[in-house]
C-alpha cells in the first residue's frame, strides 16, 4: 500500500528532533563554526535522548527499537534542518553502530555495541574515503591481505568523522580477492596513526580525521560478518540516504529562513517577495524540497524491506545533491549582500550543502 | 507506515491495464498521423476485455487509496499512448465541475453525459477573470454570446460546461458555468484544432451566437453576484484540485514509455546504466540517462503525494500545485533529454519517441501553465493574497 505516514514513533521521534533542532542545534551553530568546535554539553545531553543507542538490541544495553532506516531518515532531516555539521556530530557513532547490528556478528556485536549505550558521547566512526580526486567508493586503495590468524590492514583514509576521538573504526578496505571487506579497528592498535583535524568548506564544526594504517594486524574474529563479509552496498546505501536525508533538512532550513526574509526586505516599494522573480526561487524551493523528501524515503523505504537499495538510492543521491546546491545558492542570492556577510546562516548552509553533496560515510540511517 | 509498495491488488489492476496500453500504443501512430479520424471507443483487441471499472472490485482496507492509485492508473494508460484515454471515458473536465459544483438535480440530469469545459478563449487564458463571453438574463434564459477555443474533447463531448460573465462589471465574482448540450441553437464547433502533439485527442473551438439556455442550466443554481471577493469563482476553481496532478499523471506515463524505450536501446547498444557506480565509471549517456530518470520518479512522488493528501481528505491545493509544476518541467526535460541521449533514432517517425516529445509538451500549459501553479505555490508559502502576489 502506498503510504507516506510516518508510525507514531517516528512521529514522536520527528517531533523531538524539530524542537531539539531549534531549541539547540540552530542556536550553537554560527559559533560552533567559527570555532570548529562542538560543544561537549550539547554532544552529552543530545546522546542521552538515545538517537544512537536506540535501535540497539536490548541485550547489549541499546533501547531495543526495531532497526528502522526511516526513523533515521526523518531523524536526520529534522537534526539537520537545525544545523547539519552539529546533527552529524551527534549522529556519527549511529553508522558504526547500524554497521555492526546491520552485518556484525554475534560476537562484534556482543564485544562492541555496550560500548555505545553508555551514559556519555562515545565517539566512533567508519572510514571509507580515501584522499585522491574524484574518490569512489568502490575502488578502495586500502588493503587487507590475510596473513595466518589475522588481517593485515594498510592505506589512508580520510573524512572519519570524530577520528580524533573515537575509541574505535570500522575501516572499510578491498580483500585479496577485489572484493570489500570491513574491520573493527582499535585506535590502540599497532600502526595506526590518526592525525587531524582536516581543514573542511563545509561542516566545520564536526572534526574529520586522517587515519593512517601500516601493516596494522586485525585479527579474524574483527572482519565485519565474519568470513562471509558483509553487504558493503548496503552500508554505503545506509549512508548515502543519510546524508541525502540531511540535504533535505538543510533546503527546508533555507527556505524557511528566506520566505520571512522575502517578505520583509522592501525594493522598490514593495516586498521582494512580490517580486516574480524572487517568488518564484522560493516556490522551486518548496516543489524541490518536496520532491527531494519523497526520493529520499522512498530508498530509506527500501532499505527498511530489506531490498537492495542501490537504485533507489542512486537516483535520489545524485538529485538530492544537486537540488540542495541550488536551493543553497538561492538563498543567498534572495539575501543579496547580506547573504554574504557571516551574520546570516545562508553562507554557512551554501559551504554545507556543498561539502554533504560530496561526502561518503559520515552519517547513515 | 510510509511505504510505496503496491499490494498484489494494486498490481493486479495496473497489469491489466499496461497490458491494454500495449494495444493502444499499436495504434498510436496511426492516429498521430490520420488525425482527422477518431479513435474509436473500442479497439478491435480490446473488445472482450473487462471494462476498466470491473478490474477495481475485491480491494482491501489494505491496498492504495483510490486517489493515487488513480494516479498510477492514468500514468499506466498514457504509458501506452495518450489516445487510450479517450476510451471508456467516464466523462470530460466538464464532468469533473458537474460533480463538484453542480446540484442534485443537475448530476442527475446529465451526469451520464461526456461533458467539455470551455473557459479559454482567443483573448484569455491563463488569467479566467477576463472571460468575456456574456450570459444576459432574459426571463427563464440566459443568452450566451462569444468564442471560446482549446476546449478538450470539444468535437465528440455530449455537451460542455462553459465559462460566462453575468455581469462584466463584477470581475470574477461575475464568472459563472452553464450547461449547454450540442444541438442548442446559437451553439456551433467551429473548427478542430490542429496541434503539434496530442492528436488524436480532439480539441475544438466554439462559437456562441445568441444562444438560449434555461436558468436551471447555470451550474449550482447560485444567481447572485458577491459584492466583494470572488464570490463563486472560487468554486469554480476547485474543480481543478485533483485535476493538476491527474494531467501531470497523464504527462507522466508518456515520458515514463521515452524512458523505457530509451533504456532499450541503450541495452541493443551495449550501452550499460549501472545503478550505485560511480561517474568515473559511468558512460555520458548513460549519466544522462540516470539524471533524468531520477527526474521522473521524483516528479511523479510528488504527484502521488498531492493524491495522498486526497485519500485521506487533507487539504491538497499547495500539493496539487507542486505535483503539476514539477511534473510539467520533468516531462518535458525528459522527453527532450530522451532525444538527446538517442541522437538521430531519437527524431525518426519510425519510433514512437518523438511523438511522445510532442505530446508532453502540453502537460506543462494545460490546467494551469507551470508559472501559475508557480504563483499558487508562492502565494502559498508567501501568505500573500492574489493582489499581494500578481
Amino acid at each position: 500500500m502506498i503510504s507516506f505516514e510516518p508510525t507514531e514513533e517516528q512521529e514522536l521521534v520527528r517531533s523531538t528532533a524539530r524542537d531539539l533542532a531549534a531549541e539547540s542545534l540552530r542556536p550553537l551553530a554560527r559559533d560552533a563554526d567559527e570555532e570548529s568546535a562542538i560543544p561537549a554539553d550539547f554532544l552529552r545531553s543530545t546522546w542521552q535522548l538515545g538517537f544512537v543507542s536506540n535501535q540497539i538490541p536490548e541485550a547489549f544495553g541499546g533501547g531495543g527499537a526495531p532497526r528502522s532506516p526511516m526513523t533515521g531518515a526523518l531523524l536526520l532531516e529534522e537534526l539537520a534542518a537545525g544545523d547539519a555539521a552539529l546533527a552529524l556530530a551527534a549522529l556519527s557513532p549511529a553508522l558504526f553502530a547500524t554497521t555492526l547490528v546491520d552485518h556484525g556478528t554475534a560476537k562484534q556485536q556482543e564485544r562492541y555495541l555496550p560500548q555505545l549505550c553508555g551514559a556519555d558521547f562515545q565517539a566512533a566512526s567508519v572510514a571509507i574515503v580515501e584522499p585522491r580526486p574524484a574518490f569512489d567508493a568502490h575502488v578502495l586503495r586500502t588493503t587487507a591481505e590475510s596473513r595466518g590468524s589475522a588481517w593485515v590492514l594498510n592505506g589512508v583514509k580520510s573524512f572519519v568523522a570524530y577520528g580524533g576521538e573515537a575509541s574505535h573504526f570500522i575501516v572499510v578496505a578491498t580483500d585479496p580477492d577485489g572484493k570489500p571487506a570491513a574491520f573493527v579497528v582499535p585506535r590502540e592498535a599497532h600502526g595506526v596513526s590518526v592525525a587531524g583535524p582536516e581543514p573542511t568548506l563545509g561542516l566545520r564544526a564536526l572534526p574529520f580525521a586522517r587515519l593512517e594504517l601500516k601493516n596494522v594486524e586485525v585479527p579474524q574474529d574483527d572482519r565485519v560478518g565474519g568470513p562471509a563479509g558483509f553487504d558493503y552496498a548496503r552500508l554505503l546505501n545506509c549512508a548515502r540516504v543519510g546524508i541525502a536525508a540531511a540535504l533535505v533538512g538543510l533546503s527546508r532550513a533555507v527556505m524557511e529562513y528566506t520566505i520571512p526574509y522575502a517578505k520583509e526586505r522592501v525594493a522598490f516599494g514593495e516586498a521582494i517577495a512580490q517580486k516574480q522573480a524572487i517568488a518564484f526561487m522560493l516556490s522551486d524551493m518548496a516543489i524541490e524540497t518536496d520532491a527531494m523528501r519523497w526520493l529520499v524515503w522512498k530508498a530509506a523505504a527500501e532499505l527498511e524491506a530489506g531490498r537492495d537499495a542501490t537504485r533507489a538510492t542512486h537516483l535520489m543521491r545524485s538529485y538530492v545533491s544537486a537540488q540542495a546546491m541550488k536551493i543553497a545558492d538561492n538563498g543567498i542570492q534572495v539575501l543579496g549582500g547580506h547573504g554574504f556577510i557571516r551574520e546570516h546562516p545562508v553562507e554557512l548552509w551554501y559551504r554545507h550543502a556543498r561539502t554533504l553533496g560530496v561526502l561518503e560515510g559520515t552519517a547513515a540511517v | 507506515m510510509i511505504s510505496f509498495d503496491l499490494t498484489e491488488n494494486d498490481k493486479k489492476v495496473l497489469d491489466a491495464i499496461r497490458e491494454e496500453s500495449l494495444i493502444a500504443r499499436k495504434y498510436a501512430r496511426h492516429f498521430d498521423e490520420n488525425e482527422e479520424e477518431f479513435p474509436p471507443d473500442q479497439l478491435p483487441e480490446a473488445k472482450d476485455r473487462p471494462g476498466f471499472y470491473s478490474l477495481l472490485g475485491g480491494r482491501d482496507v489494505d491496498d492504495t487509496g483510490m486517489n493515487v492509485l488513480g494516479m498510477l492508473i492514468t500514468a499506466a494508460q498514457t504509458w501506452g499512448d495518450y489516445s487510450v484515454r479517450l476510451r471508456r471515458n467516464s466523462g470530460g473536465l466538464g464532468n469533473s465541475a458537474l460533480r463538484a459544483a453542480g446540484s442534485p438535480e443537475q448530476q442527475q440530469k446529465w451526469g451520464h453525459l461526456t461533458l467539455a469545459m470551455a473557459i479559454t478563449e482567443p483573448g484569455c487564458g491563463s488569467d479566467p477573470s477576463r472571460v468575456k463571453t456574456t450570459a444576459t438574463k432574459d426571463g427563464d434564459h440566459y443568452v450566451l454570446n462569444g468564442e471560446k477555443i482549446f476546449v478538450t474533447t470539444g468535437c465528440r463531448a455530449d455537451g460542455v460546461v462553459a465559462w460566462a460573465t453575468v455581469d462584466a462589471n463584477a470581475g470574477r465574482a461575475g464568472i459563472k458555468s452553464f450547461l449547454v448540450e450540442k444541438g442548442t441553437p446559437g451553439f456551433t464547433v467551429v473548427r478542430k484544432e490542429k496541434k503539434l502533439g496530442i492528436r488524436a485527442d480532439d480539441t475544438a473551438a466554439y462559437l456562441f451566437e445568441n444562444c438560449r439556455v434555461p436558468r436551471a442550466n447555470l451550474l449550482g443554481g447560485d444567481e447572485t453576484v458577491a459584492k466583494e471577493g470572488s464570490g463563486g469563482f472560487r468554486g469554480v476553481m476547485k474543480t481543478f484540485n485533483m485535476t493538476r496532478p491527474a494531467v501531470a499523471a497523464i504527462g507522466l506515463g508518456i515520458s515514463q514509455a521515452a524512458l523505457d524505450f530509451t533504456r532499450e536501446q541503450l541495452e541493443l547498444a551495449g550501452i550499460d546504466v549501472k545503478y550505485g557506480a560511480s561517474s568515473a565509471s559511468q558512460s555520458a549517456l548513460a549519466q544522462k540517462f540516470l539524471e533524468l530518470e531520477a527526474m521522473q520518479e521524483a516528479a511523479m512522488l510528488t504527484v502521488m503525494r498531492a493524491a495522498w493528501l486526497a485519500d485521506r481528505q487533507e487539504s491538497n491545493n499547495l500539493e496539487s500545485s507542486i505535483a503539476k509544476a514539477k511534473g510539467g518541467q520533468a516531462v518535458r526535460l525528459v522527453t527532450q533529454g530522451c532525444i538527446e541521449i538517442l541522437g538521430p533514432l531519437g527524431v525518426s517517425r519510425e519510433h514512437l519517441l518523438e511523438k511522445w516529445f510532442r505530446d508532453v509538451r502540453i502537460t506543462d500549459i494545460y490546467e494551469g501553465t507551470g508559472q501559475i501553479q508557480n504563483l499558487i505555490i508562492a502565494r502559498t508559502i508567501l501568505g500573500y493574497s492574489r493582489n499581494e502576489l500578481r
